[in-house]
């Protein structure tokens, strides 16, 4: 079952930057890459649960502001040695609009 | 169709240029790998481990069969290449198969000499070079009781050592009369000698072999002067040949080993070639360390990416026999022009000879402890100058005033020994990694085991267990690239910045041809950080390389909220502004209110939306952001000086305050602290800190370099001045030139290290024009940066985005 939500414009989120989406249980970070694409991951790193929404992005990876574990935006999937993954939802951008699937 | 990709010769050098290939080049080429052994690939060097039984031939490989599956790599092991046509481009092997290419790589390594005397062919004389030879050890040592290792090098000693291991009697003949004489001297060589024949090793010194006898298999060998030995088995190990032969057959042009250039082409421009079958500007290498080097550069050009170029290696030897430290480095011999230091301590088994020239490394031989080896080699091979470390020097690297790390002897150091304490990694843990998943950098190892990847402080120790793991095969970084996206240096990337007015962080990048297309958070701080610095007119700030501290301008904690601490200058503050902060802590039922180590008071767990409304209740009382946050100037600590205390010899509130006018919101390569104490007693602690005051009855001694933190180091005296307009312009000239000379996350205190302190003393104390340009330099760049970021964003509304929800989904 999908379960699609606008939450907000591209332009909201920097390219290269985050922003959080508060839900009742959780937090979700929307991600904008560098080429403007645009990924939704729960904002707790595998890891310590550091905020994943505050970490540096690059390419379509982000690194966790706590203790520098690199997480694929694509995946939810820790990269390298480092092993672990955080929830990844399917997000879209339709005219400039961002919705994502909160299932 | 992609290109085809043939490499002949399965070893290390070959195999490492292929791994690093695929790393930049995934899908360019379809590979196909000829090797004559029926392996994967293994790591040789550790063939000595396997026959004196600490490893298993598992433990040593380095690429399995699969991995060559996995990686589309067609493996033709135990295929032995016969010919190659350089006309049709394709090359044949022994049972005839065909490959044709586009680039071939020769990486054919070299082979054990085998001296030609009468009877080198008897059963039961081999070499130590693969396998096979450790099985045919292995096997003697059960069925025979004597063994002749003929050369006393490190080959040769290993084998040796390896053998006796199994219970064997083993004598080793050796020419000279020097063991190991291209790494040792005749005092280090003949303690060797000593601590081999303690552990039961039998010698024959200066024996020429005449002849190998025996009725089919070997029973014994006569030398040149007459007298003969009884043995069961021969290892020959008096050196290697380039295997030559296959490129010389095709035409191309050999000397000892195939000559290739500085990117490792052969005089054929679609062959190249690796390893210990090249000759280099007339040199040939037979340690791992110069082979990795090569296999970087001659991937970069397979790639086509064009940069890189390989100029030759220094190298460093490790003998790896249990309970014998030697190592040896460099140029150890000397001639008229190179003056030596030596310490000889024969009751203990400690030797140590250190060659100098131009004030500048440029040998070294340790026998008995060796764990300063790693650093006398990072000197060599940077060509640092020593004359500031010159009355340390041979003492080593723990004598230096460096306390935290570095005494500790990492053979004797047992495997459950906390080497990197950020991450809590032991040096078992790191022994483990770097053999079962055969690693060779430091970068490997804080990738697998996340030791010194975080503070880093460990690194050096990291380092030494390496060296120590691997022993020759350590590979020393020459000049450390910035990141791995990209193979400049910190100082070339600087350089291209200034020359090439570079002001963007993608300028940086498509002028450096960086590998990856937007970084990753190392090189986007630094450069961020870099462009700015050199350009603070002209230069934007990204920040989205910055931390989120110096996005958010608030320390974020272990729980995702942050902490708040207000500027108070110099230490003082008011009963005004504390019923401010009480306020804000009750208003935002903030619980945890602590006192900081630099004389501040900081407000503990707070959400991040709410940052800016107690900003803003902060500014209406005066205070701004103290920066506690970022690589910034953080704090001027001060005593009450002589305002108050009867021993005060100056007014050192009143100079911290000034100072931390003058420094606050400038931005650094680290954090940097400073302080200012009234007397000598230095209650400020003002030795410990990145620029120090310390004031006397004349006038103000300035400190600098010291640091308070993992590891403890006290400054070096700067100078004494008489007037605190001086103290003033010292401190902005010699920030200053730290902002524009260090390292991205280099403190003062390695910084000072690195470059020497008389450097900082030229530029800052003897040069009067250069202090003047580097004042200069610092005030225009603080009146564009002296803005409260705190101001800006609460009062201001700057970058709101940051501190706001996209989006509440009500559930």
């Amino acid at each position: 079952m999908s379960n699609w939500v606008e939450v907000g414009q591209l332009d909201d989120i920097p390219k290269q930057g985050s922003r959080v989406v508060e839900t009742s249980d959780y937090n979700i970070a929307v991600f904008r890459t560098v080429n403007d694409e645009v990924f939704a991951i729960k904002d707790e790193c595998p890891h310590k649960q550091g905020p994943l929404s505050q970490g540096i992005v690059h390419d379509k990876k982000v690194t966790c502001p706590l203790h520098n574990w690199t997480i694929s935006l694509e995946s939810g999937e820790a990269l390298g040695p480092d092993e672990g993954c955080t929830n990844v939802f399917v997000a879209k951008v339709e005219n400039g609009v961002i919705s994502i699937d909160l299932g | 169709m992609k290109e085809k990709l043939v490499m002949i010769g399965n070893g290390m050098a070959g195999m490492r240029t292929i791994e690093e290939l695929l790393k930049i080049a995934p899908d360019m080429y379809d590979i196909t790998v000829f090797g004559d052994e029926p392996y994967g690939n293994y790591n040789r060097i550790l063939l000595s481990p396997v026959l004196a039984g600490d490893k298993t031939i598992d433990d040593i490989m380095l690429n399995t069969i699969e991995w060559y599956e996995e990686n589309n790599i067609k493996l033709h092991a135990g295929k032995k290449v016969t010919e190659i046509n350089r006309i049709a481009r394709k090359v044949t092997a022994e049972d005839g198969t065909v490959e044709e290419y586009d680039r071939l790589l020769i990486a054919t390594g070299s082979r054990p000499f085998i001296i030609p005397v009468p009877g080198h062919d008897k059963e039961g004389v081999i070499s130590f070079r693969d396998i096979k030879d450790v099985d045919t050890m292995l096997e003697a040592t059960k069925n025979f009781k004597h063994a002749t290792v003929i050369g006393g090098g490190l080959l040769g000693l290993e084998a040796a050592n390896g053998m006796m291991q199994h219970g064997m009697n083993v004598t080793v003949v050796h020419l000279g009369d020097t063991l190991m004489e291209r790494q040792m001297d005749k005092v280090s060589g003949k303690m060797l000698k000593k601590s081999l024949q303690d552990k039961g090793m039998d010698f024959r010194m200066e024996a020429q072999t005449a002849e190998i006898t025996g009725n089919g298999r070997v029973s014994g060998i006569k030398f040149a002067d007459g007298t003969s030995l009884e043995t069961d088995l021969v290892v020959m190990a008096v050196g290697i040949r380039p295997n030559i032969e296959l490129a010389q057959q095709a035409g191309l042009h050999c000397e000892r080993g195939i000559v290739v250039n500085d990117t490792m082409q052969t005089y054929d421009p679609v062959i190249y070639s690796v390893g210990e079958c090249v000759q280099h500007r007339g040199e040939t290498y037979g340690l791992v360390a110069p082979l990795f080097e090569m296999a970087k550069v001659c991937a970069n050009h397979l790639a086509k990416m064009g940069i890189g170029l390989y100029e030759g290696s220094v190298t460093s030897t490790k003998l790896k026999v249990t309970g014998i430290d030697l190592f040896s480095a460099g140029d150890f011999t000397g001639n008229e022009d190179t003056e030596e230091m030596v310490m000889q301590d024969a009751s203990s088994g400690l030797y140590k000879k250190l060659v100098l020239q131009n004030n500048k490394l440029i040998g070294a031989v340790l026998y008995g402890d060796t764990k300063e080896g790693a650093w006398y080699f990072q000197l060599m091979r940077t060509s640092q100058d020593i004359s500031d470390l010159r009355d340390k020097l041979l003492f080593g690297e723990s004598h230096l005033g460096d306390s935290g790390h570095g005494g500790d002897h990492i053979g004797q150091m047992s495997d459950d020994t906390e080497i990197c304490g950020c991450n809590g990694v032991c040096k078992g843990d790191i022994v483990k990694a770097i053999t079962t998943e055969g690693l060779f950098t430091l970068d490997e190892v804080r990738a697998h085991t996340k030791a010194s990847a975080s503070c880093g402080s460990c690194t050096g120790l990291v380092e030494q267990i390496l060296e120590f793991t691997l022993g020759s095969d350590y590979e020393a970084p020459e000049a450390k690239p910035l990141c791995k996206c990209t193979d400049h240096s910190h100082e070339e990337v600087r350089e291209a910045i200034r020359e090439r007015k570079l002001t963007s962080i993608n300028d940086v990048r498509r002028s450096l041809n960086w590998k990856t297309e937007d970084g990753c958070p190392a090189c986007r701080m630094a450069l961020n950080y870099y462009v700015q610095s050199a350009w603070h007119n002209e230069a934007q700030d990204d920040p989205q390389s910055r931390f989120i501290n110096e996005r958010a301008h608030a320390n974020i904690q272990k729980d995702g909220r942050y902490s708040v601490i207000p500027r108070m200058w110099g230490g003082m503050t008011t009963p005004n502004e504390l019923r401010v902060i009480a306020n804000v802590a009750e208003k935002y039922e903030i619980k945890d209110v602590h006192l900081t180590g630099g004389q501040r008071i900081g407000l503990y767990g707070v959400e991040k939306e709410v940052l800016p409304k107690i900003w803003a209740d902060l500014n209406e009382a005066g205070m701004v952001s103290g920066h506690a946050y970022g690589k910034a100037m953080r704090t001027v600590k001060t005593c009450v000086g002589k305002q108050w205390c009867r021993f005060g010899t100056q007014n050192s509130t009143a100079l911290g305050i000034k100072l931390e006018e003058l420094t606050w919101a400038s931005w650094m390569p680290h954090k940097f602290k400073l302080a200012v104490s009234g007397c000598p007693r230095n209650c400020a602690e003002a030795t410990i800190k990145d620029f120090g005051v310390v004031c006397v009855d004349s006038g103000y001694e300035l400190h600098i370099g010291g640091n308070g933190g993992i590891k403890v180091r006290a400054t070096d005296l700067l100078c004494n001045v008489t007037t605190e307009e001086d103290v003033l312009e010292y401190c902005g000239a010699f920030i200053q030139f730290y902002r524009e000379d260090a390292h991205y996350l280099e403190r003062t205190a390695p910084w000072v290290e690195r470059i020497g302190f008389s450097r900082i003393e030229d530029t800052v104390v003897k040069n009067e024009e250069k202090r003047k340009h580097y004042y200069k330099r610092f005030l225009e760049a603080q009146k564009i940066a002296q803005v409260d970021p705190w101001k800006e964003r609460a009062v201001d509304g700057k970058d709101k985005y940051e501190f706001e929800t996209i989006k509440v989904v009500q559930a």
